[in-house]
């Protein structure tokens, strides 16, 4: 499978400290890459520079070729990449309706789209107008991934897109991730569960003190689980 | 005069001062709501408007309603384009870090101030009102244009509230209000937001510049009152917040009308200060005010 999204050593952080130390990683076209560590490892950061919204400091960005890390941040999305943020941070003063339409607008798609990501989420059609900060907790993360499927994108970041949500809306994120790579989206999944991630990842990417220490097939993490304990010190 | 027309036209002069107030208010509550700029130039914004108008409505002959309709469109179009490349050439630069832009505005009010009093002069100027008639209640009679400055501050006041919530440019707003770094992250252009938005409260408190000045004389230091009444109205009323603004400039506007003509000026200010400080105490994020990350 070729290459559609590549971070190709880079350095990153916020002001004088220096989070991503030469981070490079690959994500393959129609995959799900698992990106695993410990608090403070990196793997926000990492999404965050993906998106222009962290700037590097040394190496580069590519999404189907084109450097990411050349463009404004805003223009990051319309190149076809789309952000679940950890926490979600929807627009919680605005209603469902209105968090959906920012999605839209962010490379113009219309009805059509709203109403084929709606049919995934059909909860979310029947609170459009309900402010999106009202919501239950499995409610918003729904709508935040509603939100950045409007995108229509290449590639989706998902930033712990489980945490805190009860087993039911965890299996309900996973199939829909499972989903999209059917429909040739490729996915870059953060997780600090590993049971969360190894049902549904590809790949998964070990990260530690801001590099890529090592990236495994998930069969080979499946037939030698004390590998995940050897990386991340959790199994 | 009995104690009910007088308490009316107490009223009404209470309506006129908050109908100004609520919109240039409104301005300075949308700049410091989107992008956390606490702007201290927004009075010689309003000054501006008011100087502008006087050079507008006097470089054109013929009926006075012409020079003023002229200066309603021109004066707010070009404050709107002094606040845009303020924004640009200031603000952007110093990436609108809170302690930053407030010493950077306070630089943008001396300029402004003082290019004012080197060009228009330290003379305070009448603008002629554009229709000279006057309401005959039984009382007492009344000008037709002051209830008109009520008539159009409100239409002004709609339409910024039909730009919020109907359209998507008030969406964009909103959604940068709420977390700039999620709207970027959705293909909004941010620092293009926060220039418009920068014009935009800019070109609010240009308006009710021009609707004010043919009630008092336009003057380089007339941004002063103004400023210190804005902020006292978005504190009330919950920065960023149109209701809130709106609320709260009704609540100073009549009370300093009403307590101005049957006590004094000055009591009318103590209580409004006095009113910004309970409500910092009690209820910091104002009446109407909204959280935001």
């Amino acid at each position: 499978m070729a290459d559609v999204l590549t971070l190709d050593k880079v350095d990153a952080g916020y002001g004088e400290v220096q989070v991503l130390r030469g981070m490079s990683v690959a994500l393959r076209r129609g995959e799900v890459l698992c990106m695993l560590g410990l608090n403070g490892a990196g793997k926000t950061t990492t999404l965050k520079t993906i998106m222009g919204l962290v700037r590097a400091s040394a190496g580069s960005v590519f999404l189907d070729g084109t450097e990411l890390t050349r463009l404004p941040a805003h223009e990051v999305p319309r190149a076809g990449i789309a952000y679940v943020p950890q926490g979600r941070r929807l627009f919680s003063e605005l209603t469902v309706a209105e968090n959906i339409e920012i999605g839209l607008m962010t490379r113009n798609h219309g009805s059509e789209t709203r109403e084929s990501v709606l049919d995934l989420f059909p909860v979310l059609r029947e609170r459009l107008r309900q402010r999106s900060g009202t919501l239950s907790g499995g409610e918003q993360q729904m709508l935040a991934m509603a939100r950045a499927l409007c995108v229509e994108p290449k590639v989706l970041l998902l930033d712990e897109p489980t945490e805190g949500l009860m087993p039911s809306m965890i299996a309900r994120i996973r199939d829909t991730v499972a989903m999209l790579r059917e429909r040739g989206v490729s996915t870059i999944l953060v997780e600090q569960r590993v049971d969360a991630v190894l049902p549904v990842a590809d790949r998964v990417a070990f990260i530690e003190n801001g590099r890529n220490r090592e990236t495994l097939d998930v069969e080979k993490l499946r037939e030698n689980p004390e590998l995940v304990h050897h990386y991340v010190g959790v199994g | 005069m009995a104690f009910g027309p007088y308490f009316f036209l107490a009223t009404l002069e209470g309506l006129v001062m908050a109908a100004v107030l609520a919109l240039t208010a409104l301005g300075l509550s949308l700049v410091f709501g989107v992008m956390r700029v606490v702007n201290v130039a927004h009075g010689e914004f309003f000054m501006l408007g008011a100087v502008l108008a006087w050079a507008v409505a006097t470089s054109i002959s013929g009926h006075p309603a012409l020079g003023f309709l002229v200066a309603l469109v021109i004066s707010p179009l070009v404050v709107g384009a002094v606040a845009l490349a303020s924004e640009r050439l200031v603000l952007k630069r110093v990436n609108y870090n809170p302690e930053a832009t407030i010493v950077a505005t306070i630089g943008i009010l001396y300029i402004i101030q003082q290019l004012a009093l080197t060009f228009y002069g330290p003379d305070a100027r009448p603008v002629v009102a554009p229709f000279d008639y006057r309401i005959r209640f039984p009382w007492f009679g009344y000008s037709a244009y002051k209830l008109s400055v009520i008539a159009a501050s409100a239409i002004v006041l709609a339409a910024t509230w039909y730009l919020l919530s109907r359209t998507r440019i008030g969406l964009v707003m909103r959604a940068t209000q709420f977390d700039a770094e999620t709207a970027t992250a959705f293909g909004i252009p941010v620092d293009r937001v926060y220039a418009g938005v920068f014009a935009l409260g800019a070109m609010l408190a240009a308006v009710a510049a021009v609707l004010i000045v043919p009630i008092q004389q336009a003057h380089y230091l007339m941004g002063h009152d103004p400023l210190l009444l804005s902020f006292i109205v978005v504190i009330i009323g919950g920065l960023g917040s149109l209701r809130g603004t709106t609320v709260a400039a009704l609540l100073i506007g009549l009370s300093d009308g009403i307590i101005s003509v049957f006590f004094s000026p000055t009591l009318a200010k103590i209580i409004a200060t006095m009113a910004v400080a309970l409500v910092l105490v009690f209820r910091p994020q104002g009446l109407f005010g909204v959280s935001a990350r």
